[in-house]
């Protein structure tokens, strides 16, 4: 298997606080990972320093071999990964086809088509391209949001709790287009709060605990396993 | 009773009236809003129709200038109190640039006006992006609050001005000494040529804007960005590409917009700085951050503050065309009790 995403001892954090102390995790090609642990483990942070968003001040990043370690995100995005971050994932005064069309502002070519092949995977939000975004129900909110971030066809996808404040019935769609989106080729990074439902689907899981790694492994076992389960994951 | 308890008693009462106000549904304030605009412009319409034309020429110029100021909030994330002073600075550069001679068919000026906007809006448009890069960007960098950014904006406000002052002195100017005479138009109104270029050439200009904004890859990228600028970079938009642009877009119009006021009235250095307040007027009435607001907002306060000067008002004393700026005043504070977010803007 082959890395397509690798963070070493990534140390982060806002302004005098530091979040991470040194997080380390890889994806490989064709995965889904799932990120999990307590609320402020830095789950978030450590998405957010993957994609330039906050500054990484020890450790590197590598995307498909390549350095990325503090690129900016409008640079990253470029290289072939993109983001959906938890809230304030749309343009709410443009409309749903602008949403996407901005996903895919670096595009120079094949905006048509990979606009019809991301409305092909989104039936519910394609009949209402000409609609405000903010018109949208919060499921279809993060289907578009989830769209935009397939305009690039990027070979990896960084998502931070796409499953927060949805109703059941809507996480569980949600969850089926990201394993949809991963057949398709795309490795895919998961923050989750909702550690069950993530760990059902995804291939391996990191957990994270005040900054630091605490376990990783197959996802499928760790439910089972004692301390996981005790001390992240409230069973 | 005491004055304080008064005072304090007072303002509970109005703030649960307008408390209770505010609860009706968010479709409820804005069909009334909108029910209040279309009665202005119909009562206008009918009994005060030269005055209409007026406000509209008047609202038309101050759009040039809300979708500017709109377009920066919406971007830069504060209040631009700079903006009044560029427009004036833009009507005296064309007053520099302008070579005089000859007339276009029935107008007041040849076509050396039209190279001297030219010059001015790009002499502004340079100008507002200098601003940028020497006030406001290194403020931005250091993580200034908007409310820094817009006492930071005054100081450049005042510079601007002073440098007005110094370079044209403070008496008037005109760009063409003489009378320009109104010819007859149907419903009794009487406009002039002039006037109609003014109203001709904003609505050209919005028309522009309104397909740079809407229709271009870079004019959705300036809106998404006004949206949510994180998911904007995130998405690959270079936002700094983005802030560029719109000091370009909304100091060129500012100072067209300085022009076209100058040829209808004439120069003065506080010329600018007095419209500032219709023009907050008409950004919030529109829902601040919102260009089909800005213009909508613009009209608005243009018409009602030339329309109320044809009033006859027993109360306050004195009523008259004096009291233009408290009308912009007055509109923005029932807008500011009815709907807060605006026209167009969203709620939170």
């Amino acid at each position: 298997m082959t890395a397509v995403l690798e963070a070493k001892r990534v140390v982060s954090g806002y302004g005098e606080v530091e979040i991470l102390h040194g997080v380390s995790l890889t994806l490989n090609e064709n995965e889904i990972v799932a990120v999990i642990g307590p609320n402020g483990a830095g789950k978030s942070t450590l998405l957010k320093a993957v994609f330039g968003l906050v500054s990484v001040r020890g450790g590197s990043i590598h995307l498909m071999g390549r350095d990325i370690t503090n690129l900016s995100p409008d640079r990253i995005v470029q290289s072939g990964m993109s983001y959906v971050p938890q809230t304030e994932n749309v343009f709410p005064s443009l409309t749903i086809n602008e949403n996407l069309e901005m996903g895919g502002f670096v595009r120079r070519d094949g905006l048509r088509d990979r606009l019809e092949r991301v409305y092909g995977l989104f039936p519910d939000i394609a009949s209402r391209r000409g609609e405000r975004a903010s018109r949208l129900s919060g499921g279809q909110r993060q289907m578009l949001a989830l769209a935009r971030a397939l305009m690039l066809d990027p070979q990896v996808l960084l998502l931070d709790e796409p499953s927060a404040s949805l109703s059941p019935k809507m996480v569980d769609s949600i969850f089926e287009k990201i394993a949809e989106i991963n057949r398709g080729g795309a490795a895919i990074l998961l923050v989750e709060q909702n550690a069950r439902e993530a760990l059902s689907f995804s291939n391996r899981a990191y957990v994270l605990a005040m900054g630091e790694n605490r376990f990783e492994g197959e996802a499928k076992g760790m439910l089972d396993n004692e301390e996981v389960g005790r001390l992240y994951l409230g069973a | 009773m005491s004055m304080s308890v008064l005072a304090g008693r007072i303002t509970d009462t109005l703030t649960t009236t307008f408390g209770r106000l505010r609860n009706v549904s968010d479709t409820g304030t804005a069909v009334g809003v909108w029910g209040l605009i279309g009665a202005l412009f119909v009562w206008a319409a009918l009994a005060e129709t030269q005055l209409l034309v007026v406000g509209i020429i008047v609202g038309s110029i101050l759009a040039l200038g809300a979708i500017g100021l709109t377009l920066i909030y919406g971007i830069l994330r504060f209040a631009n109190f700079a903006h009044g002073d560029m427009m004036t600075l833009g009507a005296y550069i064309a007053f520099f640039a302008y070579i005089s001679g000859g007339s276009i068919g029935p107008l007041s000026f040849g076509f050396g006006m039209i190279l001297a906007v030219l010059g001015a809006a790009a002499a502004i448009a340079f100008v507002a992006f200098a601003s940028d890069r020497i006030v406001f960007r290194p403020l931005r960098l250091r993580g200034s609050s908007p409310a820094i950014l817009a006492i930071a904006s005054l100081g450049v406000a005042l510079i601007v001005r002073a440098t007005v002052l110094l370079l044209w002195g403070p008496q008037p100017h005109r760009y063409v000494s003489g009378i320009q005479f109104a010819r007859d138009f149907p419903f009794d109104t009487k406009i002039k040529p002039d006037q109609i270029f003014i109203i001709a050439s904003t609505f050209v200009l919005i028309a522009l804007v309104y397909l740079v904004l809407y229709r271009t890859k870079l004019g959705k990228a300036m809106r998404a960005t006004s949206d949510n600028a994180d998911l904007a970079r995130v998405s690959g938009i270079d936002t700094d590409r983005i802030t560029m642009w719109t000091w370009w877009i909304s100091g060129a119009l500012v100072a067209i917009a300085g022009v076209l006021l100058a040829v209808q009235s004439q120069l003065t250095p506080d010329m600018g700085f007095s419209l500032l307040i219709p023009l907050f007027a008409a950004t919030i009435l529109g829902g601040i951050g919102s260009p089909h607001g800005a213009l909508i907002g613009a009209l608005v306060v243009g018409i009602s503050q030339e329309v109320s000067t044809g009033l006859d008002l027993p109360f306050p004393p004195g009523w008259g065309p004096g009291y233009k700026p408290a009308v912009a005043f007055f509109v923005l504070i029932v807008m500011l009790i009815l709907r807060p977010q605006g026209l167009f803007g969203s709620k939170s």
